[in-house]
């Protein structure tokens, strides 16, 4: 007998399988009284709010001040920056540095840094997703440089994680980014930046 | 049931003896746990729907238990569609077998590691050592295990019983790359390891890992880490073997929603842990182009066969009952013999391993039964409960057997709570009735198998003597 086989014979044995329909009502029936959002008001500043307790920098910009700002922001780093070629060309307009669109892998680790967009964020968390889709790069871009500048629109950032998730492909390859790489294995205590980025900046446009 | 007892490991009362009488590792675990057991407070009261955040856990996991053929049928059947390959493995050899034969077809010799509790309980990383396959860990608490040739004590945090001063000396002593007068500073030790794994991790061709989660009706396969060396075993390999619990399903993606608040929280006291990834099947042209999911029963479907016992396979790991355990405080995690330390490795290890050894018939007494893990669990296991449930099935001899007695001093507990005390009583009755002749009694059922080969001995009550006298009951135990 197949391994496959026996494992599911001895499940079979304590829980017999019940037709799909009854698994079905049987999980509609979980008990879901736990709340969608945890917040009212003001979206934004929570988001804000809360990124900025993971020790991360968060900027308010609006729309035309996103190049400027960024451009800013790259100057203080000196070194070459990875972005994804379908980033919008606006972001970047202002930028002195030199900029190295879809980087291969062996390239990332010379990189100062990346700039990419999000896929959704989470306000109650400070949690800012990439789906690796437009403007985000596959996952090696965002995660082997030493900074990572995200773009997050207003219209990205919902108020709690259900929305979120909600909102998420999960076919897609999903990466949830809650402040700069960390660990909290001495002594418990959180200590900013392992092998991930180590220095976060979040421009929230609005 | 395979997983292998560590060997030569004494009894629990042995063990947290001698972990009870270095003062230093006391205070290193009381330092760290009284740290985290005040934020995770905080951070759990932030959410005022807590309760009905756990008990949506609870009922979410008790379902997929109910139903697990069902789900890993569905999980099969979306990875396949995906792009990947499902593996099952009915016990720790046959799993490190599948393992070893995936790394070797593809002509590598080493693997990155990103922390699994699976593959520590299996003993992955010995056997492929066997086969000339080295493993490399990834995770910073890992890492300083690895290096200093130590056990894991913590779930999540492996070497909680290390300091920083002592996690400096480990890396002068063993890490070949590690920087010239590196001081202890959290900050200088985390860069030390940055820079020993990054060639590492640029270089590898294959990862080993475990997962938080797996979506039956999707197919999505959850990491929750902190450090990005999750990430980076994830995405920058060719291929990628995890290998999970079969008890580790969700049913839904909407599922995660619950556990995604409850497990941060509840673990590292975050509002969310710095990063998770979700991966389904292949994704062309990003990240590995293998990818291997290796279902693990390893004791499981036994342990689901008792009904008292099977909620235990509810836990997600996230190590809270350590922290808020007063025995686990004073004796450490090694002393449970197991990757799966404290109470919740008081009742997982003796299930999927059967109650066949000194160390394994003893766990179900290195508890003071005061309730305080089940109040911390996320997903409600009633670890008292279980524990009692489980001395009726162990060795008993008297009215109330001696380790019990041992573990309740070692706590410095006293039994206010009348629940607690009446619960204890009836675990101490019913295991008169189990255990007459001082050997397990012949379980009924599916579990006859585990009694029948199974032979398991009083442990020896001198150590327990010895110990109390020496301290006077516990009662010269300081550090309360
Ligand atoms: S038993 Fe509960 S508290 Fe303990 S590690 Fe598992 S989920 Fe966390």
């Amino acid at each position: 007998m197949s391994a496959r086989e026996e494992i599911l014979r001895r499940i079979e044995r304590v829980t017999p399988t019940r037709p799909a329909a009854e698994v079905a009502a049987s999980y509609d029936r979980i008990d879901r009284a736990y709340r969608r959002r945890h917040h009212d008001g003001n979206v934004l500043d929570l988001f804000a709010e809360r990124v900025a307790d993971y020790r991360a920098t968060v900027l308010r910009v609006t729309p035309s001040g996103v190049p400027g700002t960024l451009a800013e922001r790259l100057a203080a780093r000196p070194g070459s920056y990875g972005v994804p070629s379908d980033l919008p060309p606006e972001w970047v307009a202002e930028a002195g540095a030199p900029l190295v669109r879809d980087p291969s892998v062996t390239a990332l680790d010379g990189l100062a840094g990346a700039v990419t967009g999000c896929a959704a964020a989470i306000a109650e968390t400070g949690t800012i997703i990439l789906d690796h889709g437009t403007a985000q790069g596959p996952r090696a871009l965002s995660l082997v440089p030493d900074y990572h500048l995200i773009v997050v629109r207003a219209e990205q950032i919902v108020p709690d994680v259900p929305d979120a998730l909600a909102r998420l492909d999960p076919l897609r390859p999903l990466t949830f980014v809650s402040g700069p790489s960390a660990t909290s294995d001495i002594e418990l205590s959180r200590v900013e930046g392992v092998h991930g980025p180590r220095t976060l900046e979040v421009l929230v446009v609005a | 049931m395979t997983m292998p007892t560590y060997i030569g490991m004494p009894s629990f009362p042995d063990a947290a003896r001698r972990a009870v009488a270095d003062p230093r590792l006391r205070a290193n675990l009381a330092h760290a746990t009284t740290t985290i057991r005040g934020r995770r407070a905080d951070a759990v009261a932030e959410l005022d729907d807590w309760p009905a955040l756990r008990e949506a856990g609870k009922q979410i996991k008790d379902h997929v238990l109910e139903n697990l053929g069902h789900y890993l049928r569905v999980l099969e059947e979306k990875v396949t569609a995906a792009g990947g390959t499902v593996h099952w493995a009915r016990d720790a050899a046959e799993a490190n077998r599948v393992v070893a034969d995936l790394v070797k077809a593809t002509g590598e010799t080493e693997v990155v590691k990103v922390k699994s509790m699976a593959t520590q309980e299996i003993g992955l990383n010995e056997f492929l050592a066997g086969e000339g396959i080295t493993a490399f860990e990834t995770d910073l608490a890992e890492l300083i295990v690895q290096l200093g040739d130590d056990r894991p004590s913590h779930i999540l945090v492996p070497a909680i019983h290390r300091n920083r001063s002592d996690i400096r000396d480990i890396f002068l002593r063993a890490m070949d790359d590690a920087p010239e007068g590196l001081t202890d500073s959290p900050a200088a030790l985390a860069e030390a390891a940055r820079r020993h794994l990054r060639a590492k991790f640029l270089s590898a061709k294959v990862a080993v890992s475990g997962v938080n989660f797996a979506v039956a009706d999707t197919g999505t396969l959850v990491v929750l880490e902190s450090e990005g060396n999750g990430r980076m075993c994830l995405t920058l390999p060719e291929t990628l073997i995890s290998v999970v619990g079969v008890e580790k399903i969700v049913p839904s993606w909407r599922d995660l929603e619950v556990f995604l608040q409850l497990l941060p929280r509840s673990s590292t006291a975050e509002r969310m842990n710095p990063y998770t990834s979700t991966w389904t099947g292949v994704h062309p042209g990003d990240g590995p182009r293998d990818f291997h999911l290796v279902l693990l029963d390893n004791g499981r479907t036994a342990t689901l066969a008792d009904e008292v016992g099977r909620q235990a396979l509810r836990c997600i790991r996230c190590s809270a009952c350590l922290n808020v355990c007063p025995v686990y405080q004073r004796a450490g995690g090694h002393a449970y013999g197991s990757p799966y330390p404290g109470p919740i490795g008081a009742i997982l290890s003796p299930q999927i391993r059967g109650i066949g050894s000194d160390v394994d018939a003893s766990l179900p007494y290195a508890s003071s039964l005061c309730g305080a893990c089940f109040d911390a669990c996320p997903v409600a296991i009633d670890i008292p409960e279980v524990l009692v449930h489980l001395r009726a099935r162990a060795v008993e001899k008297g009215p109330r057997h001696p380790l019990e007695r041992a573990a309740m001093a070692a706590a410095g507990w006293t039994l206010r709570s009348p629940t607690r005390l009446a619960l204890a009583q009836r675990g101490a009755s019913a295991s008169r009735r189990v255990a007459r002749r001082g050997r397990i009694r012949r379980l009924p059922g599916p579990l006859s198998a585990w009694t029948e080969t199974r032979d398991a001995p009083v442990p020896p009550p001198e150590s327990f003597r010895a110990w109390w006298a020496r301290t006077d009951g516990g009662r010269k135990e300081t550090g309360r």
